[in-house]
């Protein structure tokens, strides 16, 4: 029996946000299996931020259990969850998110840092995937120094520099045009070929025909779980 | 857990400290000026602390110095003008009588205090001439630098006897040896047995001259023969013009076994004397009372200073927090990215820390190096002593980080309490 990587299970999360008290997730059961590709859609406030945040192990869910890669991390601690987003967890942000004092070797071995990884090691690695990224002559740049495209891929090596069991992509081509978002895609396309687990949160249709799968949010819950199966054209 | 190297935080530190390079160096200068006027103030005050206890210990802290001085309504001498001699001051039977009434007394130390011209071949000056007991040396832990001092036989024959100081022999007999030479005192011939100097003037700087002119040029002989040649009475040129004066002992050093009993002698000298003096013609000066007041009054400088250094420490700190909480509201961001990618809350708290005590370290030293050079440029420009103290230093150093740090712990406790989710979020 394969373990899923995610899996909630009665996941409900609820905010407080002064006197009001918003439920951002109903009671949702999902299952995500190793080397898929699922994609989340729905309209702003529908809850798939909150849902990535969740997976992502920034938040904790008010009541249900959320095992990732087969461990129950809903008790973990704020300790505990830092670990596991430094080993398990790669993120892509629609902003990037690079720290703009770092050049684009330092951005990418931020995380093996946090997990006490020497320098040198660290740098190998970091090399190796900016290679890979196409990022080779831009190394000691900092990332206001490169085209958005370029960002991404920094932020792209970056998330993989852990070797992650899960990565979360959040709109990353909602800053790109076109081409550039193409390009981006492709990467992520291919890293899933490799096996790599993804979960993204796009608006955008096209993207989602990418994906085999199409997680559909409203109001908190899950109204639609397809299979695509091949990209509809 | 996973957490980050010690080398790679410091290495963190300084990149994003480099970033704000102004603004580092402006946060800095708060705990610059702090710690360099706490170490300029603590050196400045330990300086003129060491003088007035030099002074004081000088005198002994173990002596109690009574002088003769005219009493404040004393119409006898000058106004008076039926007697032509004014009569004052301690006498010998003062010195009998505290001799045998005054508690754990050593010593009692008699001195006529007398100014005189006094003349080696056609050199000439005029000087203090003190006549006084053989154990006057000892008493005032004065120093032979040659010969040797006034001796009991000198006490009991009345010998024509002199010893001269260091600073008189170096004037008035010009390189040559004083020894066996003959100085006229005031036309009466004196023979040189030897040169003194105390050991205290001369750890002093040649630049204090004044007080060594005073001290070091004096001229002492034996008591003895200075009555046997011009007895109790000689000629005072006050205001009115010249009159006699009769003083039988300008000065009266009572010398007291162990310091812990000079409270008590000092009540008995007082007690003795008031009963013998209708006039108080007398003054009575307690080094060890003039210690306890210098310590007294250090003890406020102190808590003047303090308060002073504690202040301007505390605006460093206040410094350094409002800068901490600037630059983590600036980099909420960065801190949401850190905390994404796998940083524990202790992985940010010690981040910015750690930025807080390389600005409040390097701050620190600097503060030290300038609180160093301004007390030497206040010795070399002023005759204001100085004393750089390494408790001074440890102080002005220890504080200053320990307040940055603490300064500091608000905002680094602040950036790791943030949300990563409201931080990843913030513009």
């Amino acid at each position: 029996m394969i373990v899923p990587i995610v899996e909630l299970r009665k996941a409900t999360k609820e905010y407080v946000n002064g006197s009001l008290r918003v439920t951002a997730l109903r009671g949702i059961d999902l299952k995500i299996d190793p080397g898929e590709y699922a994609v989340i859609m729905g309209a702003s406030g529908s809850g798939k931020s909150t849902l990535l945040n969740l997976l992502g192990c920034l938040d904790h869910l008010s009541t249900g259990d959320y095992l990732l890669g087969g461990e129950n991390i809903s008790m973990h601690t704020d300790n505990e969850l830092s670990e596991i987003r430094s080993k398990c967890i790669g993120f892509i942000f629609q902003s990037y998110n690079l720290i703009p004092q770092l050049n684009v070797l330092e951005n990418i071995e931020v995380p093996l840092f946090y997990q006490g990884v020497p320098e040198s090691e660290a740098r190998v690695k970091a090399e190796a995937l900016a290679e890979r990224m196409g990022l080779s002559d831009r190394l000691k740049h900092k990332p206001m120094e490169l085209s958005g495209g370029q960002q991404q891929r920094v932020a792209i090596a970056r998330s993989l520099v852990c070797d992650p069991i899960l990565m979360l992509a959040d709109e990353p081509t909602g800053n790109l045009d076109s081409k550039t978002g193409h390009e981006i895609l492709e990467l992520i396309d291919e890293l899933n070929a490799e096996g790599k687990t993804i979960v993204m949160v796009t608006h955008d249709d096209e993207i989602a025909h990418r994906a085999r799968r199409v997680i559909w949010f409203r109001d908190g819950e899950i109204i639609s779980n397809d299979w695509n199966g091949a990209p509809k054209s | 857990m996973n957490s980050m190297r010690p080398e790679r935080m410091v290495k963190l530190a300084f990149k994003n400290l480099s970033q704000y390079k102004l603004r580092a160096g402006l946060t800095m200068l708060g705990i610059i000026f702090g710690v360099c006027s706490v170490v300029a103030m603590l050196s400045v005050g330990e300086g003129a602390n060491r003088e007035i206890q030099e002074k004081i210990q000088r005198m002994g802290s173990q002596n109690i110095l009574i002088k003769s001085v005219k009493a404040p309504t004393d119409d006898t001498a000058g106004s008076g003008n039926r007697s032509m001699v004014a009569t004052y001051g301690l006498t010998y039977d003062d010195a009998a009588s505290l001799s045998r009434y005054v508690p754990n007394l050593e010593a009692s130390t008699p001195m006529k205090v007398l100014r005189f011209d006094v003349q080696y071949k056609a050199r000439k000056m005029q000087t203090d001439v003190i006549a006084t007991t053989p154990w006057f040396l000892r008493v005032q832990n004065y120093r032979m630098m040659r010969g040797r001092f006034l001796s009991s036989a000198d006490m009991e024959f009345g010998t024509p006897v002199c010893v001269v100081g260091s600073r008189l022999a170096r004037i008035l007999f010009a390189g040559y040896d004083p020894i066996g030479k003959t100085l006229y005192i005031d036309r009466d011939a004196y023979t040189v047995v030897g040169v003194v100097g105390d050991i205290a003037q001369d750890e002093l700087a040649s630049d204090n001259e004044l007080w060594l002119d005073g001290e070091n040029q004096k001229v002492y002989i034996p008591l003895r023969t200075y009555m046997q040649k011009r007895g109790d009475l000689f000629t005072q040129w006050s205001e009115g013009g010249g009159v006699f004066e009769k003083i039988e002992l300008h000065e009266l050093i009572l010398t007291i076994d162990e310091q812990d009993h000079v409270v008590r002698a000092v009540e008995a000298v007082r007690r003795v004397l008031k009963k013998s003096h209708k006039k108080e013609d007398y003054s009575i000066l307690v080094p060890l009372e003039l210690i306890r007041q210098a310590r007294e009054t250090r003890r406020l400088f102190n808590i003047v200073l303090g308060s002073i250094a504690a202040i301007s420490l505390i605006v460093g700190g206040i410094g350094i927090m409002n800068i901490m909480l600037a630059t983590v509201s600036e980099r909420t961001r960065e801190i949401g990215i850190r905390r994404a990618l796998g940083a524990t809350r202790r992985d940010i708290v010690f981040q910015f820390l750690m930025e807080t005590l390389i600005l409040s370290i390097s701050g620190g030293v600097i503060g030290l190096v300038f609180g160093a050079l301004i007390p030497m440029a206040i010795t070399a420009a002023t005759d204001v002593k100085t004393v750089l103290t390494f408790p001074a230093f440890a102080v002005a150093f220890s504080v200053s980080v320990t307040v940055s740090v603490v300064f500091g712990i608000y905002p680094a406790r602040r950036a790791a309490l943030m949300d990563p989710i409201e931080a990843l979020r913030h513009e």
